[in-house]
C-alpha cells in the first residue's frame, strides 16, 4: 500500500494502461507468439500424435518436410502459384473497382441508403458455409467432381453474352496475349471482385468523407476540371487508405485461397502435421513478402496530408 | 447617326452571340449531366444486379413447387408457390433451437469482442506506457498474419487444454475442449477472436479522435478511470461500437474456419448444417432428384441468412454513418 502511494500520477496512468491492454497481451503471447514458434518447430520435424494418452512427439528431421513439399508433393506448388497469381490479379482490380464504386456511392442521390444496403450485402452473403454448400450441390448435380471440368468448359454458353465473340474481337485489335488474358480473367471474375470488395468500398467511402470540402471549392475556383480534381485532389487524399485496402485485400484473399484448404486437408485428413506447417509457413512468408513489397511500393508514392 | 445605329447593332449582335453560346453551353452541360446520370444509374443497376441475382434466384427456387422446378416456362414467379421447402428444411436443420443456440453464441461472442477490443483500443489510444508503439505494431501484425498459420498449435493447445498445469493439477489430466465453443470464448476473452485485431484497430483510431477534454473534465469531477471508460468514453464511441457490432455479428456468424478447426458442434453453428443439408434430405426423405434437393438447400440458405440480414438491415443506417465517422480509416 505504501509503495503504491509513492507512484506518480503518470506512473499510475501507465499502470492503468497496462491493465487495459493486458487481456490482449496475454492472448497475443499465448495464441500468436507461442503458436508461431510451434509452427516453426512442427515444420522442421515429424510429428506423431498419441491418440490414446494425448500429447505428441516431435522427431527433428531438418528440412525434409520442405524438400517433400517442393519436390515430391503433387499439388502444392500449383496451388501456391495459383493462389499467388489470383491474388496479384485481384488486388489492383478490387482496389480500383472499390474506389470507383465508393466515388459513385459517395454522391448524394435519391435512394442512396437503399443502394448502399445492397452494396454491402456481399459482406453477409460471402459466407464460407454457403458457398461450400453451393459448390457441393453443383458437384452433386453434375454427378461428381470429375465432371467439373466439362461443366466449366460449357459455362460460357449459358451466359447471355457471346463471350467468344468478344474475345475474338479483342484479339483482332492486336492486343498482346498477356494483356488479353488479364482482361478476360478480369471480366470472368467480376462476380468475385464485386463480392470481395464490400469492406474496401466502405473504407474508401469513409476516406472520401474525410476530405475537407474546401479543397474541392478551391479546385473549382481555380478552374480545375473534374478529371484534374480527381487526380490532384481526390486521389492523393485517399492514397493512404489504398494501403489499408491493399493489406486487407491480400490478407482476405489469402485466407480464402486453396493453399489454406490444402494445409487444412493435409493436417486433418492425412494427419501429416509437419507438412501442413510447412505449407502454412511458406504461404505466410510469401504473403508477408508480397505485402511488404506492395506496401513499400505504394508508400513511396503516397502523399500524407497530415 | 448611322454610326451610332451600327454600334448598337453591333453590341446587340455580340449580346445575342454570347447568349447563344451560353444557351448552347447550358444545353451541352445538361446533356452531359443527363448522360453521366444515365451511365451512373446503368452501372449501379448492373452491379446491383450482379450482387442480387443469386439471391433472387435462391428466393425464387425456395418457393417453387415440384412442377415449377421442371417447368422451363417458370421464371422469377413460381406458378404454384409453396412453403413446403421451408418446412422440411427447417425440420431437418432443427431450425429454431439450433438458430437460437447459434444466435446466443454469436451475440455473446460479439459482446465479448466489443468489451475486450474497446478496452484494448482505449488502452492504446489514451495511456502512455513503455513499449506502446511496439505493442501496437504487434496488433497490426496480428491483423496481417493469416489465421491458418497458427491453426495447428491452436488445435493442439485446446485439444490438451492445460493452462499453467492448473487443469491437470485439479483433474489429473488435461481436458479436451474440442467440439465445444469454449476455445472460441477463451480466445475472444483474450482479444484474439475472429478478426479481433481489426476491431482493436478501429476502436483505437476512434478513441484517438475523441477530444481529451471530456476525460479531463471527468477526472477533475472525481471520476475513476473505469467509470470514465464505461460511462463516458464508450457512450461517445457509438459509431465505432455499431461498426464493430455489425462486423462481429456477420463474421462470427459466417465463420467456418474456427468452427471447423475446433470441431464446434453443428448444433451450435448452423452454417455447418447447411453444408450437409442436401445429403441429409436426400437420405432421410428419399428425395432423389437433385433438382428438388437443390430447392430444399435454397430454402435452408434463406432460413440461415434471414436473422443476419434482418440484423444488418436494422443496423445498416447507423452502420454506414458509423463507418463514415469512426476511425476505420487509418
Amino acid at each position: 500500500m505504501k509503495k503504491k502511494k509513492k507512484l506518480t500520477l503518470l506512473q499510475k496512468r501507465s499502470l492503468m494502461g497496462y491493465l487495459f491492454v493486458l487481456p490482449w497481451v496475454v492472448g497475443f503471447l499465448v495464441f500468436y507468439v507461442r503458436s508461431l514458434v510451434m509452427t516453426g518447430q512442427f515444420a522442421f520435424s515429424d510429428m506423431t500424435i498419441d491418440a490414446l494418452k494425448g500429447g505428441y512427439t516431435l522427431d527433428f528431421v531438418g528440412i525434409e518436410n520442405f524438400r517433400y513439399a517442393f519436390t515430391v508433393h503433387p499439388t502444392f506448388k500449383q496451388e501456391l502459384t495459383k493462389s499467388v497469381m489470383n491474388m496479384l490479379i485481384d488486388v489492383p482490380l478490387i482496389t480500383f473497382f472499390s474506389l470507383f464504386m465508393a466515388m459513385l456511392l459517395n454522391k448524394k442521390f435519391p435512394g442512396r441508403f437503399f443502394v448502399r444496403a445492397i452494396f454491402f450485402l456481399p459482406i453477409i452473403l460471402n459466407s464460407g458455409a454457403i458457398s461450400e454448400a453451393m459448390d457441393l450441390s453443383m458437384k452433386m448435380m453434375n454427378g461428381g467432381v470429375s465432371t467439373q471440368v466439362a461443366e466449366a468448359a460449357t459455362a460460357g454458353n449459358t451466359m447471355a453474352l457471346d463471350v467468344d465473340y468478344l474475345v475474338s474481337m479483342f484479339m483482332s485489335l492486336g492486343l498482346p496475349a498477356s494483356v488479353l488474358d488479364y482482361i478476360v480473367s478480369a471480366v470472368a471474375r467480376i462476380n468475385d471482385i464485386i463480392a470481395a470488395s464490400g469492406v474496401q468500398i466502405i473504407i474508401f467511402i469513409a476516406a472520401l468523407q474525410s476530405i475537407p470540402g474546401s479543397m474541392y471549392e478551391v479546385a473549382k475556383i481555380e478552374g480545375a476540371t473534374g478529371y484534374e480534381t480527381f487526380w490532384k485532389v481526390t486521389f492523393p487524399m485517399v492514397m493512404p487508405h489504398i494501403i489499408t485496402n491493399v493489406v486487407f485485400t491480400i490478407v482476405d484473399s489469402f485466407t480464402e485461397s486453396s493453399v489454406v484448404d490444402l494445409a487444412y486437408d493435409v493436417a486433418f485428413t492425412q494427419y501429416n502435421y509437419g507438412l501442413s506447417s510447412v505449407f502454412s509457413l511458406v504461404s505466410t512468408v510469401i504473403t508477408c513478402v508480397i505485402l511488404v513489397a506492395i506496401c513499400g511500393f505504394i508508400q513511396k508514392r503516397t502523399f500524407y496530408y497530415n | 447617326m448611322q454610326k451610332a445605329v451600327a454600334k448598337t447593332n453591333y453590341i446587340q449582335n455580340i449580346k445575342a452571340a454570347v447568349q447563344n453560346v451560353d444557351t448552347r453551353k447550358k444545353l451541352g452541360n445538361s446533356v452531359k449531366n443527363i448522360a453521366m446520370t444515365l451511365m451512373k444509374i446503368a452501372i449501379l443497376v448492373g452491379v446491383g444486379y450482379v450482387i442480387l441475382s443469386p439471391v433472387i434466384g435462391i428466393i425464387v427456387n425456395s418457393f417453387s413447387s415440384n412442377s415449377d422446378a421442371i417447368d422451363p416456362m417458370v421464371f422469377l414467379f413460381p406458378k404454384q408457390p409453396t412453403l413446403e421447402r421451408y418446412s422440411l428444411a427447417a425440420l431437418r436443420m432443427d431450425y429454431v433451437p439450433t438458430m437460437a443456440r447459434d444466435l446466443f453464441y454469436t451475440l455473446t461472442m460479439t459482446l465479448l469482442q466489443l468489451l475486450i477490443c474497446s478496452m484494448v483500443g482505449y488502452g492504446f489510444a489514451r495511456f502512455d506506457f513503455p513499449f506502446k508503439k511496439f505493442m501496437f505494431g504487434c496488433v497490426v501484425v496480428m491483423i496481417v498474419i493469416p489465421s491458418h498459420t497458427i491453426m495447428l498449435p491452436l488445435y493442439m493447445t485446446f485439444r490438451e487444454f492445460d493452462p499453467l498445469g492448473l487443469v491437470s493439477l485439479i483433474k489429473g489430466a488435461p481436458i479436451n475442449l474440442m467440439g465445444s465453443t469454449i476455445p472460441m470464448y477463451i480466445m475472444s476473452l483474450l482479444g484474439c477472436g475472429v478478426r479481433s485485431g481489426l476491431y482493436i484497430y478501429i476502436f483505437n483510431q476512434f478513441f484517438r479522435g475523441l477530444p481529451k477534454e471530456i476525460e479531463e473534465a471527468a477526472l477533475v469531477d472525481g471520476c475513476g478511470v473505469w467509470y470514465t471508460y464505461f460511462k463516458i468514453m464508450l457512450r461517445n464511441a457509438m459509431p465505432a461500437v455499431i461498426t464493430v457490432t455489425v462486423f462481429s455479428i456477420v463474421w462470427q456468424f459466417n465463420d467456418t474456419f474456427y468452427a471447423k478447426l475446433f470441431l464446434i458442434s453443428e448444433n451450435v453453428v448452423i452454417s455447418k448444417k447447411i453444408a450437409t443439408l442436401q445429403s441429409v434430405i436426400a437420405n432421410q426423405d428419399k428425395i432423389l432428384s437433385v433438382t428438388l434437393q437443390e430447392l430444399y438447400l435454397d430454402a435452408g440458405i434463406i432460413l440461415v441468412l434471414l436473422p443476419v440480414v434482418l440484423i444488418y438491415l436494422l443496423l445498416q443506417r447507423y452502420f454506414i454513418e458509423g463507418v463514415e465517422r469512426s476511425g476505420i480509416v487509418g
